[in-house]
């Protein structure tokens, strides 16, 4: 249908562009986090394992590393609990509104991440509406100090903005499955109850694992709503590794946190791409 | 099993059988549109009753309306002393194989065929026993443990079938099952699925859109046409007698001979024969095979003959077509004994009890 000449003008570029601004990095990073920094604050490329050692023997390294997989991990439940029942009443209730719905669930990512970050700052802190308005209405006497600067608020935030990325695909795998499937199991007998866990559910998983996957990967190496919204004890990983590339000047450490963290997320991938097919039937 | 009320229904052969299922005044309207309008039919134990008609009669609707996928406008549907129409369908007694299988992509073979049983929370034992005898109905034990989409077309209609029957249905509805086959294996089916039915005994709503189907599997046929009931009659009656244009047209070949009754005699063009009609325009259905080449010698007491030029000539194998222009604008079809090589002009002629009066079918929108 087109020339090989065709072919190759049209995939060379993108190809450049990602060997050159994702490859080369990458393999950078790679190498940089087996070097090492010098007294006088220099990066020497002694190769060695210290960066990974360190990793798993400074405690602040591998808990925060664990807190994040832990925050990631209420972000993709809460998404998954709020974006799956949107996604079924869309894709089975909504009727003629499903259209409109659709693009009220799309909208709020045209808007700025850091604008619906700070939303919840001046939503959640304590002169904000929320802890105005308890003390209004007598219910609190005095700021809710959790609500701000803490995991709390975190995995609200993180929640509030891949929630969409959860019910995309989710919404998709919905709409995909055959209303006669449906029909089918209620001919056979089956209450409302029965069909959807029986027929929608499962052949509704290939949606639910891709949708956890964006949750979890995204929220995994967030590191904006921490910074803004965090505090002290809600930090993530990839704050430490902004402070280790800055401040601390320690690239190497920071190329082996990165490079660690870009081994889990692969092999997330590659685990949710192998569930997504077992649970396939076209 | 117990009905309340007795009612008979004419069936394909002389017996009497109880009815099963009662479709009152049933009518659907999708907004301004109504695609069902007054439709009333009773079906009876153990009959094959095939719903006929064109893209747009409305067949599928009202076999929807049965198994609970719509809901009717008006009307009642009824199955013994049940109101079927206000029941969910899942508390419906009844049994769909549709169209497109619809089988669960992401159960086996056995696991789709049991789906019915364990939604039903039967034992397992049973369950087992049942599938299997299932299976074995359709002749596909040995693909029990495949996924739906490894299996043929074919295949799968067998299975859609099992999962339907191993519920023991009182009524099975059946929608234009064997439209996604090839015409050879079509027919087998049709063949399959008869003999099926009559083993088990259950009722059959069969939804075609195919006429030669419905002639052969059918105890009756309900003819729709534009959301209303043409005509409901065995395949012998429908076809011998048509009551209405549309149905002789739509059910076989045709000749419609419009015409004027005037003190008990038709004429249609050059067409004269007696008939027990008042006065007034009339319209007569002759089919093609009842229409001979007049012998030499004028025998035949009371047949109606014509004189007229053949102007097209089918082969058809035993038979053939041939269109015969009679004069008056006059054409007749005349199926014949093949064999006679090319003809040119003919006497053509038929007995008056063979033109059967009709109704006219009024264009509808």
């Amino acid at each position: 249908m087109f020339s090989r000449t065709y072919k190759a003008a049209v995939t060379l570029p993108p190809l450049v562009w990602v060997a050159a601004f994702l490859l080369t990095p990458y393999a950078l990073m790679f190498c940089y986090s087996f070097w090492s920094v010098s007294a006088t604050q220099s990066v020497v490329q002694t190769w060695n394992f210290d960066n990974y050692r360190q990793l798993f023997r400074v405690e602040v390294y591998w808990q925060t590393l664990l807190r994040s997989m832990w925050i990631a991990a209420r972000v993709t439940i809460f998404s998954l609990l709020l974006g799956y029942p949107l996604a079924y009443f869309l894709s089975f209730y909504a009727g003629k509104k499903k259209d409109l719905l659709y693009q009220l669930v799309i909208i709020p990512l045209w808007v700025s991440y850091l604008v619906r970050a700070y939303a919840w700052k001046t939503i959640l802190g304590s002169d904000g509406v929320l802890n105005t308005s308890l003390q209004y209405v007598h219910l609190t006497k005095h700021p809710l100090e959790f609500l701000l600067y803490s995991p709390f608020a975190v995995v609200l935030t993180l929640t509030h903005i891949y929630t969409p990325f959860a019910f995309l695909p989710i919404y998709a795998a919905l709409e995909h499955i055959p209303r006669n499937l449906v029909e089918a199991s209620s001919d056979l007998g089956a209450t409302p109850r029965q069909t959807f866990w029986k027929v929608i559910f499962p052949l509704s998983i290939p949606g639910v694992v891709a949708g956890a996957t964006f949750a979890f990967v995204l929220s995994l190496g967030d590191f904006l709503a921490p910074l803004l919204l965090g505090g002290p004890s809600g930090i993530m990983i990839s704050n430490i590794v902004v402070s280790l590339f800055g401040a601390a000047y320690n690239w190497p450490l920071g190329a082996a946190i990165s490079f660690c963290m870009l081994l889990l997320v692969v092999s997330l991938l590659f685990l949710s791409e192998r569930l997504e097919k077992k649970w396939s039937f076209s | 099993m117990t009905t309340p009320e007795i009612a008979m229904v004419s069936t394909g052969d002389t017996t009497h059988r109880t009815t099963l299922l009662s479709i009152r005044n049933v009518a659907k309207h999708f907004g301004k549109n109504a695609v069902l309008r007054e439709i009333s039919l009773e079906v009876a134990e153990g009959e094959f009753l095939t719903i006929l008609g064109e893209s747009g009669s409305g067949k599928t609707t009202l076999l929807r309306i049965i198994a609970g996928f719509e809901t009717a406008s008006a009307g009642e549907v009824w199955m013994g002393k049940e109101r079927l129409d206000r029941l969910p369908p899942y508390r419906r007694r009844v049994n769909t194989v549709f169209q497109h299988y619809a089988l669960f992509p992401h159960l086996t073979v056995e696991q789709n065929v049991a789906y019915g049983l364990r939604v039903a929370k039967k034992p397992e034992a049973e369950i087992g026993a049942r599938v299997l005898e299932a299976l074995e109905k359709v002749k596909m034990s040995a693909h029990a443990k495949s996924k739906p989409s490894k299996i043929s077309g074919g295949q799968q209609q067998r299975i859609a079938l099992a999962r339907a029957l191993v519920n023991r249905p009182q009524l099975l509805l059946l929608d234009e099952p064997l439209s996604a086959l090839d015409a050879n294996l079509r027919r087998q089916m049709q063949v399959e699925l008869k003999s099926l039915q009559r083993e088990v005994g259950i009722s059959f709503i069969f939804v075609t859109h195919d006429q030669e189907e419905a002639m052969v599997m059918s105890d009756r046929i309900a003819l729709l046409r534009s959301g209303e009931l043409e005509q409901i009659a065995t395949p012998r009656e429908i076809y011998g007698r048509p009551a209405t244009a549309y149905a002789a047209q739509f059910i076989g070949h045709t000749n419609l001979l419009k015409g004027e009754v005037r003190t008990g005699r038709m004429r249609s063009g050059p067409l004269i024969w007696p008939v027990a009609l008042p006065d007034g325009p009339a319209l007569f259905s002759l089919r093609p095979e009842n229409i001979r080449l007049a012998a030499a010698d004028p025998a035949a007491s009371g047949s109606v003959r014509v004189h007229g030029k053949v102007r097209h000539q089918a082969f058809h194998g035993a038979t053939e077509l041939i269109r015969v222009e009679c004069g008056e604008g006059l054409v007749l079809v005349a199926r014949t004994a093949g064999g006679r090589g090319m003809l040119d002009e003919v006497e053509l002629e038929f007995l008056p009890a063979d033109a059967v009066p009709v109704r006219e079918s009024p264009e509808r929108i």
